[in-house]
């Protein structure tokens, strides 16, 4: 019957429409995950981290008085070093609840504060002497269990707090005096490692990153220019090109860690950079950088059309001067855009940084590329490993300020590409 | 010495020389090269002998100060040291502020303080040296000067022997790789059997440093290493082929452009997070998530999981398969597919039946390139983990991997006859010689492939 082999192909074409269908749908749903995946992390980072940027922070009324400090009312800077802040900052705590007396007690009231609170004190000697022997009110940082809780308590949540019942009820009285506030915390933009979570910063390490990559930049763009216009434009095709070729394309392509393997054997080992420094990681970086810098430009200067240099040859310009007076500018931009490309990949890069020394714990800010420092990525890694529970909302805040990082110089990068797109028009 | 007061004695020589060779042949009629070319002629013939010399430096520690310092330390005490290397490191870092001063070892001190007065003495030797090549750079090209002298050509070859020579440099890089991890390997396997290391199933490096003190003798089988990077990273492409393929063959084949334009920047953001944060996410967020779901169903999971690194990895590695995939989809001619729909053969059929294949060489290439990425991925597996070396096929357990164990092992101090700090080295070289394999037959495929439809 011709019905039924009608109905049977019907059913054949449904089916094969279903899996038509299917299989698109397959599609959407890997991009979906793939999608899906990525604002998950990041969202998951933002929940984590957001909080990082405030700080709990207490404002009380501390006598300077020179007994307490054990200086006198001129005291020297060096004297003001030897200051004894900390004995004030327990005595202004302790004068708000006079009836704590046992030392049991008055040490954990003061787990309160921050250590922060001594530095901020010794801040206030150095920049105002004159309030020496008087009262000042300044607002110091509290401890990371007290910020943990508070801002817990502020959102609503309830958290597993390290803070016992009496220290609750002493922050809960200082609440209520209304001398506890949030505010935000810019001093994590300023300072350097801590190994207390309420007054460690990124600053010390944005520095040293900063350092890193301007040592990257340094070597690696130039080198990288010229490796690439001597390819392009001058070398023949000889056995020799092509070793390189073959070279640049796969280095291109070997993991990290076997550079920090040649950064410690041949930077550090033989030819001896200081150990932990922006220098010796610039340097391995930069020999990360050079492959994708070195493609970026080849390719750049291959669009420049032929014309441009028949033109400049025929005025009589010899090759350097029509490769340096016009190929060069014309290829700039995308040489430019390749470069913030490997510039912005250099700043991720960890495992290299971690095998030269730059994970020590450096509680300064870097002053020169020659200092010991961390770079943004590793301070990432110490404080994700590290046990203090305070870190963790540092940590992903510190990843937030990386990708923001991040996101400003690949725009830099699509800026530059799009402007130099409108010009050759 | 000061390298900043030396960088600027060079640049400023450097520009004196530059423009007084300017200044001397501005007023010259008829010269044959412009005054800029003099300039720059009269600016290079001193900066390049100082540069030569300056990189005296560079070997000046290995070649003098460190002999120097270090026969004297074990001549004057009669000592013999077991480690000249990890003393020499120890004296150097304090010598830098980098630890602090030894205050009961007094041989230390003193030699800490011999090294001060050698590298003093060797620096300020190295760099009169370099002014005075400097100077007589200067009295060269002075010399020459004349009316006719072809400054131009002179400078240009400077150039275009700098240039030549920057092109070296990547090559020298590889030189380096290749050599550093050769000699340290071949330091490694004079202390333990090649064949241990290659076949050996027992790994754990940690070495009792004095004779005395207990602990384990170290056992360097790295099979477990290699079949935790094969589990990582083989979780890692379950996840990133199937999604990555399927988004790389949606977006080529079915995406309007205006879907297209803005999924494929967000897919490369995935490439563009440094893998420290994916680190941190896969031990804070999915180990976490992995143990509690595993508890739910009665099974016990490590919290250092393969899975959760495996699982983090693969979402890393998506935009390796989908970016290249695409580009090698998109490049399949469109009559075949107009073939095969003309047919009647639905889109689907003819993705499977007639783009993949045509394809598959360079979806091929493009899985062993995101593959050599996973082997080589570091941070993701030295934050989620774990060190455990365990063998197993397990998923939920703990396993470490080659990357993990050369960060893990170098971190810190250490010391440089230790099979322990070798043994990165040795799995260095097994982890370059094997993605330096992946990526040239990748490579290779793919020009196959190019030259195909070309």
């Amino acid at each position: 019957m011709p019905d039924q082999n009608l109905i049977q192909q019907q059913k054949r074409d449904r089916r094969r429409m279903f899996a038509d269908m299917r299989f698109r749908a397959y599609g959407i749903l890997g991009l979906m995950i793939a999608g899906g995946a990525l604002l998950f992390l990041l969202g998951n980072i933002f929940t984590t981290g957001y909080d990082a940027f405030r700080q709990t922070v207490i404002t009380m009324e501390f006598n300077l008085n020179t007994d307490d400090l054990g200086i006198s009312q001129t005291a020297s800077v060096e004297a003001i070093q030897q200051a004894n802040t900390l004995k004030v900052a327990k005595q202004a705590l302790y004068a708000l609840f006079p009836e704590v007396s046992k030392s049991k007690d008055k040490r954990n009231l003061y787990k309160l504060i921050s250590l922060g609170a001594e530095h901020d004190i010794r801040n206030q000697l150095f920049n105002h002497p004159e309030s020496i022997g008087s009262k000042v009110t300044l607002t110091v940082p509290m401890s990371s269990d007290v910020d943990q809780f508070y801002k817990a308590s502020q959102r609503g949540e309830e958290i597993k707090s390290r803070l016992d019942q009496q220290q609750q009820q002493w922050l809960q009285t200082l609440i209520n005096k209304k001398m506890v506030t949030v505010k935000f915390n810019s001093d994590f933009f300023t300072r350097a490692d801590s190994r207390y979570p309420e007054i460690a910063g990124i600053g010390g390490a944005v520095v040293g990153s900063i350092y890193t990559l301007m040592i990257c930049l340094l070597i690696s763009f130039p080198l990288g220019v010229a490796a690439a216009i001597y390819l392009e434009e001058f070398s023949r095709d000889s056995f020799i090109t092509r070793i390189v070729e073959a070279n640049i394309n796969n280095l291109a392509a070997v993991p990290s860690v076997i550079f920090g393997l040649l950064g410690l054997a041949v930077i550090l080992n033989t030819f001896n950079a200081p150990r932990s420094t922006p220098l010796a990681g610039g340097i391995v970086l930069a020999l990360m950088t050079l492959p994708t810098i070195i493609i970026a430009c080849r390719s750049a200067i291959k669009t420049v059309p032929p014309s441009i240099r028949e033109a400049g040859m025929a005025m009589g310009a010899s090759k350097i001067q029509v490769v340096f007076h016009h190929v060069m500018p014309a290829a700039m931009s995308g040489t430019l855009t390749g470069t913030i490309i490997g510039l912005a990949q250099a700043l991720g890069e960890t495992a290299p940084l971690l095998m030269i020394g730059m994970v020590a714990f450096i509680a300064n800010v870097p002053g020169t590329p020659t200092d010991p420092a961390t770079a943004l990525p590793v301070q990432i890694y110490l404080w994700a490993e590290s046990a203090e529970r305070g870190f963790v909302e540092k940590t992903a805040a510190a990843i937030m300020v990386i990708i923001v990082f991040l996101i400003v110089m690949n725009l830099l990068a699509v800026l530059i590409r799009n402007k130099t797109r409108i010009s050759n028009k | 010495m000061n390298s900043i007061v030396i960088l600027i004695t060079a640049i400023c020589l450097t520009l004196m020389s530059g423009f007084f060779g300017w200044q001397r042949s501005k007023n010259i009629h008829n010269l044959r090269s412009r005054p800029i070319y003099h300039g720059m002629n009269h600016g290079l013939k001193v900066a390049l002998p100082m540069m030569m010399t300056a990189s005296i430096w560079l070997i000046s520690d290995n070649l003098i100060i460190k002999p120097t310092v270090m026969s004297d330390l074990t001549h004057n005490n009669q000592i013999t040291l077991a480690d000249p290397d990890f003393h020499y490191l120890q004296i150097v870092q304090i010598a830098d502020g980098l630890i602090k001063e030894n205050a009961f070892n007094a041989t230390i001190n003193k030699a800490v303080e011999h090294y001060r007065v050698t590298k003093q003495n060797t620096d300020s030797a190295i760099f009169w040296m370099m002014i005075i090549a400097g100077l007589l750079g200067f009295r060269g090209v002075t010399k020459k000067f004349h009316r006719n002298t072809p400054a131009r050509e002179q400078v240009e070859r400077i150039i275009k022997l700098l240039l030549a020579a920057s092109s070296g440099v990547a090559v020298l890089t590889t030189a380096g790789i290749v050599l550093a991890l050769l000699f340290e390997t071949l330091r490694f396997f004079n202390q333990v059997p090649f064949t241990e290391f290659l076949f050996g199933t027992h790994w754990s490096p940690q070495m009792a440093i004095r004779a005395d003190q207990v602990g384990s003798s170290g056992a360097f089988g790295a099979l477990p290493l290699f079949a935790g990077t094969l589990l990582i990273a083989l979780i890692a492409m379950a996840v990133a082929v199937p999604v990555g393929l399927y988004s790389a063959i949606y977006l080529s084949e079915y995406a309007q452009p205006k879907i297209r334009v803005v999924a494929k920047p967000a897919l490369e953001i995935l490439a563009g997070i440094p893998t420290v944060v994916y680190g941190f996410f896969a031990a804070l967020t999915v180990a976490p998530l992995i143990v509690d779901l595993c508890e739910h169903f009665g099974i016990s999971a490590s919290s250092e999981s393969a899975l959760a690194a495996g699982l983090v990895m693969g979402v890393m590695i998506i935009p390796f398969v989908s970016s290249l995939s695409e580009d090698v989809i998109s490049a399949v001619p469109q009559s075949l597919r107009d073939g095969s729909l003309a047919m009647g053969a639905t889109k689907a059929e003819t993705i499977v039946k007639v783009v993949l294949p045509s394809a598959l060489p360079g979806i091929v290439s493009a899985l062993l390139l995101a593959f050599s990425r996973a082997i080589g991925e570091t941070m993701i597996v030295v934050m989620a983990a774990g060190l455990a070396a365990n063998m197993t096929a397990n998923p939920l357990e703990s396993v470490t991997t080659i990357t993990a164990q050369i960060v893990t092992t170098l971190v810190g101090d250490q010391s440089f006859d230790s099979p322990k700090t070798l043994s990165a080295f040795a799995l260095g070289l097994t982890l370059f010689c094997f993605t330096l394999m992946l990526n040239i037959i990748a490579l290779r495929v793919v020009r196959k492939y190019r030259e195909q439809y070309a």
